[in-house]
């Protein structure tokens, strides 16, 4: 009886208050939200408008094509001088964030995958060694080992006349001075012989593979790469009457005369970069072997393939798959940590922007130009490296 | 008859024999960890050589030659630098760490002062020891005053200017000091605000999602001293005509967002790991967001990201070395600045000094490290696929 008096739960429900309703409330949440950025952002605009005017500052990128007037010490892949403009100085800047980044992330990647296994290994005193460059380097910021190679190591060489002298080069405070190639006339002959042995090694290793897995017949294609890509150039130039000559570096009076310079600032930079990151690579790289399990390897062994086989068909290219992403994120704490070139002199895109926002003061351009490239940079690391890894990733069947 | 009875049955068992000389001990253990294979060997060989070539002689520079004490630059240098060593010498200069120490943990924190960062080191290691060791009752009253109390009180008493306490400007903090007050401000805020950036990130209101979508990629994408940059020259320029802003406060805004994006996807990685059950259990007991959030999810997911959040953590205080790119001075900057010191300048200062402050952000970077190991185990509860 004493049920007929209750109202059945739920007829309510149509005439709960509109705040209740999460769908609402989720609204109104979001309206608020954007209200106050927008409040916020149009109190920074017209602060930062009102900023510029009594400061007296133009805005607008037209400051770009003026004249820098500052001299940059490292231009590589360019002919820069103080009269170039600034966009041609910024241009400069990207080359030598990019060359750092690039040799720093190969060099780190050899350290790294060197460690990372000597830490596997089954060798207790280089899994020791292994670690204690591991924890060593990894507890250490990236700044103060720049410092370290370039006031502690490099600064201190000894001068030019009491230059270290190593092969064919020379190691002084000034830098390191080495051999290079000369090409001569008709040299260009041996770089089309390189690029075209290339694509035949490439060739022939798809036809090797199509015909193993048609035939079960193997074919060398080590050997044969290897000499197409030694040998078709080789025979270009000889063919050529070898137009090269090498330009060495001599120790002549106060300085050292001919061969190819690295100056300090990129040596400690990209020395730097590369031992502290490979630290980071060396973990990936343990992590990544130690997540294949141990009956891959035991079911490789058990099928008759040789330890080195094992390791190269079975082991790393499903550690690879482990490995990717976070090398990905390696890569580019590599490429963003090359900004702390600024500190040691060496004239990365943020030296060059830095110098460029003292001559102007157009800072707020500036800082632009800085997130603009940076992150266009990171999405092309990201973009390569998950192409890399989609190609890599399990095929499923 | 009997004497065809040849069998023989030992009465008494023979005495257990050691195992070979190869197969126990020391032996054993060097046939098995460094000599296993003809490589093994090899590669043994080829590491002794290297410890040989490289341990010695950075001991000898590190220890035996080392000069330890000092006033000025004669210790460090050889005669014909204009010292007292003789030619030739070759060793660290623990002279100028000892000499310049106190520069080197205040900066120039007024000397007669120093008595004030003292006591905020005392009470930031009382207050903190007890809330490491999990043995220890009342974690959540030490937690609220290490976080909401003590950065109060600190404050009131570095700064100065209140109770009597002369003032002093941040501009004067320096070294140790410095590097500690930035990584402990970025940590406490990073925290809270990465995780509210997380559950953002996966918020089904579009709006706030994009939000923090746009902040987390676009400062992940950036270096830190672009963000730092961006501070100390932008921040300005945003407010009003006049308003001026403490570059300490501006480093610390910058560090503090820079380690909340990437602490943003720490936590991401935690909560995408929860399994569905978990939210539609908690949705079934009729839990509101905050509560879900709250009980359920941000603790289980936490937990699991407790290396990532401690890697973080760990990357940030090395990152504070950056804030010397816009001359302010915290360990790094200190030291560096005073390489070039008239007194001090000789070819050994400044890899000793570089030594000094590369062990001491060792051993903090390595301590966090390890303390985030035991946590782990000890937290975990076995439940990992």
């Amino acid at each position: 009886m004493a049920s007929q008096d209750i109202t059945p739960a739920g007829t309510g429900s149509a005439k709960v208050s509109l705040l209740n309703d999460p769908r609402i409330r989720g609204y109104i949440y979001q309206l608020v939200v954007l209200v106050v950025l927008v409040a916020v952002g149009y109190w920074f605009v017209n602060n930062t408008i009102a900023n510029l005017q009594r400061a007296n500052l133009a805005t607008g990128f037209g400051f770009l094509d003026g004249r820098s007037g500052f001299d940059i010490s490292s231009h590589p892949f360019t002919d820069y001088s103080s009269d170039s403009t600034y966009i041609k100085a910024l241009y400069v800047g990207i080359l030598n964030t990019m060359l750092v980044a690039v040799v720093g992330i190969i060099t780190a990647t050899i350290i790294g995958f060197i460690i990372g296994v000597g830490r596997l290994s089954h060798n207790w005193l280089i899994r020791k060694l292994c670690t204690v460059y591991v924890e060593v380097f990894r507890n250490i910021p990236p700044l103060l080992v720049i410092f370290f190679w370039y006031s502690g190591v490099l600064a201190v060489l000894p001068q030019a006349r009491q230059s270290i002298a190593l092969p064919f080069s020379f190691l002084n405070n000034r830098g390191f001075f080495f051999a290079v190639p000369v090409f001569g006339q008709g040299a260009w002959l041996a770089g089309v012989a390189f690029v075209l042995a290339v694509i035949g090694a490439f060739l022939v290793r798809r036809w090797a593979n199509k015909r193993q897995m048609a035939t079960g017949q193997r074919f060398p294609v080590l050997w044969t790469s290897l000499a197409l890509i030694i040998g078709l150039p080789f025979l270009a130039f000889a063919l050529k009457g070898f137009p090269v000559t090498m330009n060495y570096p001599e120790l002549g009076g106060f300085n050292i005369k001919g061969g190819a310079l690295v100056g300090p600032e990129f040596m400690s930079l990209y020395l730097a970069l590369s031992f502290y990151t490979a630290s980071f690579i060396a973990e990936i790289v343990r992590a990544g072997i130690r997540g294949v399990g141990k009956g891959q390897s035991e079911a490789s062994h058990a099928l008759g393939l040789r330890a080195g086989t094992t390791t190269r068909l079975v082991v790393v290219p499903q550690a690879l798959r482990i490995i990717i992403p976070p090398l990905t994120s390696q890569y580019l704490n590599l490429t963003k940590n090359s900004s702390l070139a600024v500190a040691v002199g060496y004239p990365d895109l943020f030296a060059v922007g830095g110098t460029i926002l003292n001559q102007t003061g157009r800072s707020i351009e500036v800082v632009a130009i800085f997130i603009v490239i940076y992150l266009s940079l990171s999405v092309l690391t990201s973009l390569f490296m998950n192409w890399f890894n989609a190609k890599m990733a399990l095929v499923e069947r | 008859m009997a004497d065809n009875n040849l069998s023989f049955v030992r009465t008494e068992m023979l005495q257990g024999q050691t195992p070979p000389l190869g197969e126990r001990g020391i032996v054993r253990w060097i046939r098995i960890n460094l000599m296993a294979t003809p490589v093994d060997a090899a590669l043994t060989v080829f590491a002794l050589f290297l410890l040989v070539w490289f341990v010695p002689p950075m001991i000898n520079w590190l220890f035996v030659q080392a000069s330890w004490s000092g006033v000025d630059r004669a210790v460090c240098a050889t005669v014909s630098q204009g010292g007292t060593q003789p030619e030739g010498w070759s060793g660290a200069c623990w002279a100028y760490v000892n000499a310049n120490f106190n520069q080197f943990m205040y900066g120039r924190y007024p000397q007669d002062q120093h008595w004030r960062v003292n006591i905020v080191g005392v009470m930031f290691v009382v207050l903190l020891v007890p809330l490491l060791i999990p043995r220890i009752p009342f974690k959540s009253a030490n937690a609220i005053v290490f976080f909401f109390v003590f950065p109060i009180v600190a404050f009131f008493l570095l700064v100065g200017g209140w109770f009597g306490l002369p003032y002093i400007e941040t501009a004067t903090w320096g070294g140790l000091l410095v590097t500690l007050v930035l990584s402990f401000v970025g940590i406490s805020v990073s925290l809270p605000l990465g995780i509210v950036l997380a559950l953002g990130r996966r918020s089904k209101m579009p709006v706030i999602k994009m939000l923090c979508v746009v902040f987390i990629e676009m400062v992940r994408g950036i270096p830190l001293v672009t963000v730092l940059f961006m501070a100390s020259y932008m921040l300005p320029l945003f407010l009003p005509p006049g308003v001026t802003f403490d570059k300490f406060l501006r480093a610390l805004i910058g560090v503090a967002l820079f380690a909340s994006a990437y602490m943003a996807e720490v936590v991401r990685g935690g909560l995408q790991a929860i399994p569905k059950g978990q939210y539609e259990g908690a949705d079934s007991l009729g839990l509101s967001y905050w509560q879900k959030t709250g009980l359920i999810i941000l603790p289980q997911a936490l937990k699991m990201v407790i290396p990532g959040i401690v890697n973080t953590f760990i990357g940030l205080f090395k990152d504070t070395s950056l804030v010397s790119i816009i001359s302010m001075f915290d360990l790094l900057g200190t030291v560096r600045q005073h390489f070039n010191d008239a007194n001090w300048a000789s070819p050994q200062t400044p890899i000793s000094g570089l030594i000094f402050a590369g062990f001491v952000f060792w051993i903090f970077c390595f301590g966090m490290s390890r303390y985030s190991i035991f946590m782990e185990r000890r937290l975990d509860t076995g439940h990992k696929r």
